[in-house]
């Protein structure tokens, strides 16, 4: 693989026109990421779903160059209908359009060509990967005291010109002191064998709220990782929610630093799979400070073959007393195919806290079944409403009603 | 002064500290092929034995030791340890206590373990083991009507080879992790127990170790069968005297239960934890697990870990018989610079199987505790259930509990339950106690007594009493 790549870098570096800092540093993630490779089950981060094995196995030929200079046209019947919104239209993993038509041209900083500022602390060899070869790199910055009057939707669309490709992205955010951004990453393609890897950085202000989810729904074949990383100052609130469920492989990984006192952190998800899907969700959430709050709630419904896994992870330094942290995972598996694990993790260093987690797994109670199905439902009705009532609590902890009735209608669960 | 309070202040320093002056044969240090010859050829072992080494070692050899734990320590120089030691007067062991050396009695009798069967009222029968080798098994004549076989390991080796061929290295096969092959290769003595078919065991059996020579590690190798029907309650008690290095100490434990046997296995484990600076104090890494081979076993595991500055054991069950029962009640309690990474392993092959999980932590000090556990439900494993709960409690700002736990299931008959919370004790609760007239530390001692309940009840009677007694001292000095 790693002549390949090699090639690939070349050919990458050769249709931009990076600078000689720029492409240093390139060349550095470079050789960090063909020293280690795609992760496997040998590092703990990755023990229950091996991604390296994975990409081995479906991806013969994987390339990561990819052509930048063709445009791709928008087909906007795939766009989300029923909810005005502000968009970024990736396709390809090319930006075809910034669209900020809703929002007031003053109060929102697009740049382009910022700094590489790196310094994660959960670093992995795929963000090393995506250091080497992202092409463009956009940072969007919401301004003092405004607040997004539109959700963004971030389209992730992929048509049939590729095929066994890698695709990096990375966006950066900014949230000024008491702004607020909605901020919807949308997946939808119909492509096979790609391999999806995007970067977040949210610098989350005083006072600031973001609320960020992501929705992968329509099923596909591909292969995904996206990594959140957020930083939170004083007051300032953060949530979460993913829907994991169209693409054959999903991870992920949301590394929060609670950094000012007052500072919460909520991270809902649902797991819905089919088919020999893998799906895996993992938070670290760091306790830095006095008086921050952390909520999770991970729900599973696993079919067929398929296999999930949540590693979730509460810090608590020994200067952050007063913490509140909560963690809860529950999954139901369908089939005896299907498999779920689970590391709910602790790590605390300061007495004064309250902080738990709980996980439990089983099969559907055949009572309530037997109950619903007494009232006249059959067992495929009936099975419906209890998984439905299921993961509508997740959905339920949403805080945006607009976008709640949307998430709503798409998994086709009513009020 | 009442008894409580003497009890306190005759324990506030390690009372075990002492070390025992008496002539010694050992090993040439170091570990090589020579010295696991020349141990066995001390305890006189048949070839097979020698042959069981052998492939440890070698095996042994490819391996490395294993650092993915929390608790890190310096590196430990396996060539320059004592790997066999033994009081001199036990090379042609005594026939009756009546010749065992009067120091060894003594020291026994120190550590409140009388071994002269007519002191003995509570009737428990006691295996000592000091340093490498076991010295006395009390109530031997009592045992042999029953027909249950308990004596030391080399003993057994001896007289019941079959047994001890069938059954050595089935639940820990000398292929395990670094320390348990480590152990393969150089065990030196330990328990043997074997409980035949359909009796349940009329007394307590119990091991007491104890390392006193210096520069030297324990290895001690613990087999216990119960075949079918069968019960044994198995208790085991560890001291060391007071030094300055620190000594490691790694133990294999090995349980099997046949068809509808039980075995019950209560550890206070007791070791030097190294003084307030975190000097010295045993290395603790054991490997212990039972397999319950048979329909219907049970294995149990009882835990109360006051010792060692290092303690890195997960007490573990491999669940292959249908509606086999596993279960594992742990309290942990570090203090000044210990630090303890223990929990448990569940592995569910059989149908029905059932495991409950029970560990108590508490972390004063400078002390670090990690519960680390796994619950794995075999896709074998139909209609399993498996409930865990961990609960931390936190004394101090300078120390850390950690909880990590391994859930996977891949049954979907199967439930898997899961809870741990992490807390301190509440202002509220010390107040009211304190409103009704105890003072702080007694406040303390009651609440932490409460918290460990579930687990102090599964002790058998006069270790219960014991471990309530370590429980208050081992948080000594750490409230206010």
């Amino acid at each position: 693989m790693s002549e390949k790549i090699k090639i690939d870098f070349e050919k990458t570096v050769k249709m931009s026109n990076f600078s000689e800092k720029e492409l240093n540093t390139k060349k550095f993630h470079l050789n960090k990421f063909i020293e280690s490779g795609f992760p496997n089950r040998k590092l703990e981060n990755w023990k229950f779903i091996d991604l390296s094995k994975i990409i081995r196995e479906n991806i013969e030929d994987l390339s990561f160059y990819n052509d930048q200079s063709i445009t791709n046209s928008i087909d906007t019947s795939s766009l989300i209908d029923g909810l005005e919104h502000n968009k970024i239209i990736f396709i390809n993993g090319r930006i075809e359009k910034i669209d900020f038509s809703y929002e007031d041209k003053n109060q929102i900083e697009i740049y382009d060509d910022v700094l590489i500022n790196d310094s994660f602390e959960n670093s992995n060899s795929l963000i090393n990967l995506n250091n080497a070869f992202r092409n463009k790199y956009y940072k969007i910055l919401v301004k003092k005291n405004y607040s997004i009057k539109k959700p963004l939707i971030i389209y992730h669309f992929a048509n049939e010109k590729i095929n066994s490709k890698n695709i990096n992205l990375r966006l950066d955010f900014e949230l000024e002191q008491n702004s607020s951004l909605k901020l919807i990453d949308y997946f939808s393609d119909k492509t096979v064998k790609n391999f999806t890897n995007i970067v977040y950085n949210f610098d989350l202000k005083t006072y600031s709220i973001l609320k960020n989810f992501k929705i992968d729904k329509s099923s596909n074949k591909n292969f995904r990782y996206s990594f959140n990383n957020i930083e939170q100052e004083k007051n300032s609130i953060s949530e979460t929610f993913i829907l994991s469920s169209g693409s054959n492989y999903f991870k992920n990984e949301i590394n929060c630093n609670l950094k000012g006192e007052y500072s919460s952190a909520f991270v809902n998800g649902i797991f819905s799979l089919r088919d020999g899907q893998q799906h895996e969700i993992r938070t670290t959430i760091n306790h830095l400070v006095e008086n921050t709050k952390s909520y999770q709630l991970i729900k599973s419904v696993l079919g067929k073959n398929t296999k999930a896994a949540y590693q979730g992870r509460i810090y608590v330094d020994s200067k952050a007393q007063k913490t509140d942290g909560y963690q809860l995972s529950k999954a139901i598996l369908l089939d005896e195919s299907s498999e779920f694990n689970a590391k709910p993790e602790l790590e605390i260093y300061a007495d004064d806290v309250k902080c738990s987690h709980g996980s439990a797994s089983g099969s559907l109670n055949e009572n309530s079944i037997f109950y619903l199905m007494s009232r006249g439902l059959n067992y495929k009705q009936a099975k419906e409403l209890l998984i439905n009532g299921f993961l509508l609590d997740v959905i339920e902890k949403i805080t945006d009603s607009e976008i709640k009735n949307l998430i709503k209608n798409m998994i086709g669960l009513k009020e | 002064m009442d008894t409580r309070e003497k009890d306190i202040e005759n324990l506030k320093d390690y009372k075990y500290g002492f070390s025992t002056d008496i002539e010694n044969i050992r090993a040439p240090k170091g570990l090589n092929e020579d010295v696991i010859k020349f141990i066995s050829n001390i305890k006189k072992e048949p070839k097979w034995m020698l042959e069981f080494r052998l492939k440890a070692y070698e095996r042994f050899k490819l391996l490395k030791e294993p650092d993915w734990q929390k608790p890190k320590f310096p590196k430990i120089d396996y060539q320059d340890l004592y790997y066999y030691s033994a009081p001199k007067s036990m090379k042609d062991k005594p026939k009756s206590l009546d010749e065992l050396d009067p120091k060894l009695l003594e020291t026994y009798k120190k550590l409140g373990i009388p071994l002269q069967e007519q002191a003995r009222l509570n009737g428990i029968a006691v295996d000592a083991v000091f340093d490498s080798v076991s010295v006395a098994t009390t109530f031997k004549g009592e045992l042999t009507k029953h027909g249950i076989i308990f004596c030391s390991m080399s003993e057994a080796i001896q007289k019941h080879p079959d047994l001890v061929k069938k059954y050595l290295g089935t639940v820990i096969p000398t292929t395990d992790h670094f320390f348990a092959t480590l152990n393969s290769a150089v065990f030196t003595d330990g328990s043997f127990v074997y409980i035949p078919e359909g009796v349940r065991c009329p007394m307590e059996l119990s091991t007491y170790f104890r390392i006193n020579a210096s520069e030297t590690g324990q290895f001690e190798r613990t087999l216990i069968i119960a075949d079918k029907g069968s019960y044994v309650s198995y208790l085991e008690g560890c001291t060391a005297p007071m030094r300055d290095e620190n000594q490691l100490h790694a133990a294999n434990v090995e349980l099997i239960a046949l068809d509808d046997a039980e075995i019950k296995y209560s550890t206070v484990q007791n070791w030097y934890p190294g003084d307030e600076n975190g000097k010295g104090g045993i290395y603790n890494f054991v490997t212990k697990r039972g397999l319950c081979k048979g329909k219907n076993s049970k294995i149990s595991w009882t835990q109360v870990e006051t010792g060692s500055a290092i303690t890195w054991k997960y007490p573990s069950c491999i669940l292959r018989g249908d509606n086999s029962i596993g279960e594992f009640y742990s309290i942990a309690i570090t203090n000044n610079h210990q630090k303890a990474d223990t929990g448990t392993k569940m592995i569910h092959l059989g149908k029905n199987t059932k495991s409950k999980i029970i560990s108590k932590g508490i972390s004063a000090g400078f002390s670090d505790m990690t519960y680390r556990g796994l619950v794995d439900i075999n896709s074998k494993a139909k209609n399993s259930s498996n409930y865990t709960q961990c609960d931390s409690l936190l004394m101090g700002n300078r120390c850390g509990a950690h909880t990590v736990p391994y859930i996977k299931n891949k049954n979907f008959d199967s439930n898997i339950a899961h809870e741990a919370t992490t807390s301190k004790i509440s202002e509220e609760q010390l107040h009211y106690c304190q409103q009704r007239g105890l003072n702080a530390e007694e406040a303390v001692g009651l609440i932490v007594n409460g918290f460990c309940k579930e687990v102090l009840q599964q002790l058998p009677m006069e270790f219960a009493v014991e471990a309530q007694k370590l429980v208050g001292i081992s948080l000594e000095g750490s409230v206010g």
